[in-house]
């Protein structure tokens, strides 16, 4: 599914990936941990398309397809999805018209016909049950005056109407409290497909008891330092970062 | 032009009373006197006018006949006016109540001349104003009569056909809502030719005690038109005023909007909303005068530049001495889409009176790379995210308008002229 090899990428003119080497397949849960300052964010926006950020090396190919040379919008419509650290808020935009819009234009990408206001509505009434949010919500202008577990319950409501092939989920606990955590990764879960790849991006181990993941990998200075089933974030979580305090240090 | 030779040929024409012939030749003198604004006048500082100085404007013909291009058929008591002048064919005032007044000014020159001698006292105008003075012929007198409510909005849409030679005309438009009464106003502009004109208007709305007016002006002129319009506003105690502007054309388009709170209790809310594009210039000069004690007053410009468009905002709000618990911000907000657009921008106070609360704040912004980054990340095309965002911005403008037809309209046309769907 994806194919990740020796990724290097500059945020500025600051070396950030250091070369990256990853195989998600399909169906898989990976979980990337590491210390602040590792790349972990970057390698995110960097398979999604952000600007600021310059590849110097190396390549990542979805399904076969280079993901490198496209803009944002092509490789969501590949099926790249990033569930945002800080979801943006977007003033006078309501949260129905948005999720439209996106929904829409991943279809018309498949040569789909687009959905009707009414479909649509149906549709996303559906997927707001997964996350519990309340109906209301889809009226609101896109996250504003969300809570910080409103506005991450909204991005996997995002992720369950685009039913993306790659989901990147970029520090989703973060700023979560225990029962909105739950209700996160339950809709998370609710997601898992034989299909469906998933790159769960955390600082914590906390989310990886409840997205249990097929693979761990600990990035550090920009590579991965250690890859290994979900015991290692156990392990990582028992004798913390330090460990890799060495090749923290070269950065 | 020759102002002065326009004059003489168009009082030629004329049969006026004697006061209003004397007003006139004031006007005219005052005119000759001031000349067209240049950047030396601190009130037209960013604003060129020598484009508009340099056309040769010749008065318009009887124009032939044309179809009202209303930018929308809302259900409203209307009057249609071709190159300034009215248009009876294309209007429709059925149903109007018994004692309201919505006329053609010519007409009412015509038949009661002098019902308008009072309306019509002018003291030292500006330039614009006194050449509106000097050379209107037609536009609008709407009187609604103490303690009436008029259900239908009265709807003054002015059309301009221009097609060869650059032409000019003058409108006024002259509006009494007496003590208790309500009225719904939409004044329009609407270019339905492609040549150059000068529409040229200056509109006086009057509230008495407890009167309730909304105002929305809305104006797509042509692109190479020159819009040029003064807005005067008088409150009396506990009147309610609600004014709307929206600009989206022409070459030039000039709003000077003042209002005086001059009885006790009066409210005044002020919006606006423009978007310029190519090498248009928008300029709105608004002055608010708080006259008396325990007013309040409210106001948000919000504007759009992209292209190599200019806009000026500068709202002035004044409160006078003894004018204590006066209430009163302005605000403008633009969002600049290309380096060459550029705002002036300048919200002020001048307060004489120290028991006040007055708020003030200007912005100009560019699109949030965040935002547009976001909307990308979900498949939204790069151009359909910043047009929606642009629209955002918009929508909270067009969201005030009175008359739903009209949030629809405005709505669709702003939604054209970014060049995206809703």
């Amino acid at each position: 599914m994806l194919e990740i090899k020796n990724l290097h990428a500059k945020a500025g003119d600051k070396d950030i990936l250091r070369g990256i080497d990853l195989k998600v397949g399909p169906g898989e849960v990976h979980a990337i941990m590491g210390p602040n300052g590792s790349g972990k964010s970057t390698l995110s926006y960097v398979l999604s398309g952000r600007e600021g950020y310059t590849v110097t090396a190396g390549s990542a190919e979805l399904g076969g397809k280079d993901l490198l040379s496209l803009p944002a919008e092509q490789r969501a419509r590949e099926g790249v999805f990033l569930a945002f650290q800080y979801p943006v808020e977007i003033p006078g935009v309501t949260n129905k018209y948005f999720l439209k819009a996106a929904y829409n234009a991943l279809r018309k990408h498949r040569g789909e016909k687009e959905a009707t206001a009414g479909e649509f509505l149906k549709i996303i009434k559906e997927k707001a049950k997964l996350v519990q949010m309340d109906p209301a919500f889809l009226n609101r202008a896109v996250n504003e005056g969300f809570s910080g577990g409103e506005k991450k319950r909204n991005e996997i409501l995002q992720l369950a109407v685009l039913e993306p092939k790659l989901a990147l989920l970029d520090e989703t606990d973060s700023g979560l409290d225990i029962d909105a955590l739950k209700i996160v990764a339950a809709g998370i879960n609710a997601m898992r497909d034989p299909k469906r790849s998933f790159i769960v991006v955390t600082h914590y181990q906390r989310l990886l008891d409840y997205i249990v993941p097929d693979f761990v990998h600990v990035l550090s200075a920009g590579r991965i330092v250690r890859s290994g089933g979900k015991e290692l974030a156990l392990q990582l979580e028992d004798e913390g970062y330090g460990v890799l305090g060495q090749e923290a240090a070269v950065r | 032009m020759n102002a002065a030779a326009r004059f003489s040929e168009a009082e030629s024409r004329r049969n006026a009373p004697a006061w209003l012939a004397a007003a006139r030749k004031t006007a005219i003198a005052r005119f000759s006197e001031l000349g067209f604004p240049t950047e030396a006048d601190e009130d037209w500082r960013f604003t060129r006018v020598e484009p508009l100085a340099k056309t040769a404007f010749e008065l318009p013909k009887p124009a032939a006949t044309v179809e009202a291009k209303a930018l929308v058929p809302f259900d409203a008591y209307r009057l249609v006016f071709v190159d300034g002048r009215h248009a009876p064919a294309l209007s429709d005032l059925a149903g109007l109540a018994q004692g309201v007044r919505v006329a053609s000014l010519a007409q009412v020159l015509k038949d009661e001349p002098a019902l308008l001698e009072p309306r019509l006292k002018a003291s030292a105008e500006p330039a614009f104003a006194a050449l509106n003075t000097a050379f209107f012929d037609d536009g609008a007198l709407v009187i609604v009569p103490r303690g009436v409510t008029l259900e239908k909005p009265v709807h003054l849409l002015f059309l301009s056909t221009a097609a060869g030679a650059p032409v000019m005309w003058h409108g006024r438009v002259l509006v009494s809502v007496e003590a208790g009464a309500k009225l719904t106003l939409v004044e329009e502009y609407a270019g339905a030719g492609s040549g150059t004109y000068f529409a040229n208007m200056v509109c006086d709305l009057d509230l008495a005690e407890n009167a309730v007016l909304e105002h929305a002006k809305l104006q797509h002129d042509s692109e190479s038109a020159f819009h040029v319009a003064s807005l005067r506003v008088r409150q009396g105690r506990d009147s309610r005023f609600a004014g709307h502007s929206v600009s989206l054309g022409a070459a030039l388009c000039r709003n000077d909007i003042a209002v005086s709170l001059a009885g006790e209790g009066a409210d005044c809310a002020l919006d606006g909303l423009y978007h310029a594009g190519g090498r248009q210039q928008v300029d709105f000069h608004t002055a608010i005068d708080h006259v008396v004690p325990h007013c309040g007053s409210r106001e948000l410009f919000k504007g759009v530049l992209d292209g190599s468009a200019r806009a000026v905002f500068n709202g002035l709000i004044s409160v006078q001495p003894g004018a204590q618990k006066t209430s009163a911000s302005v605000y403008n907000k633009n969002l600049v889409l290309s380096e060459n657009a550029l705002v002036n921008t300048k919200p002020e106070f001048k307060i004489s009176a120290n028991d006040v609360q007055c708020k003030h704040g200007a912005t100009v912004g560019q699109l949030s790379g965040d935002a547009l980054f976001y909307l990308r990340s979900r498949g939204i095309g790069a151009v359909e995210a910043r047009n929606l965002l642009v629209y955002a911005f918009a929508r909270e403008m067009v969201e005030k308008l009175p008359v739903e037809a009209l949030r629809e309209a405005v709505s669709a046309r702003l939604a054209r002229s970014l060049g995206a769907g809703d």
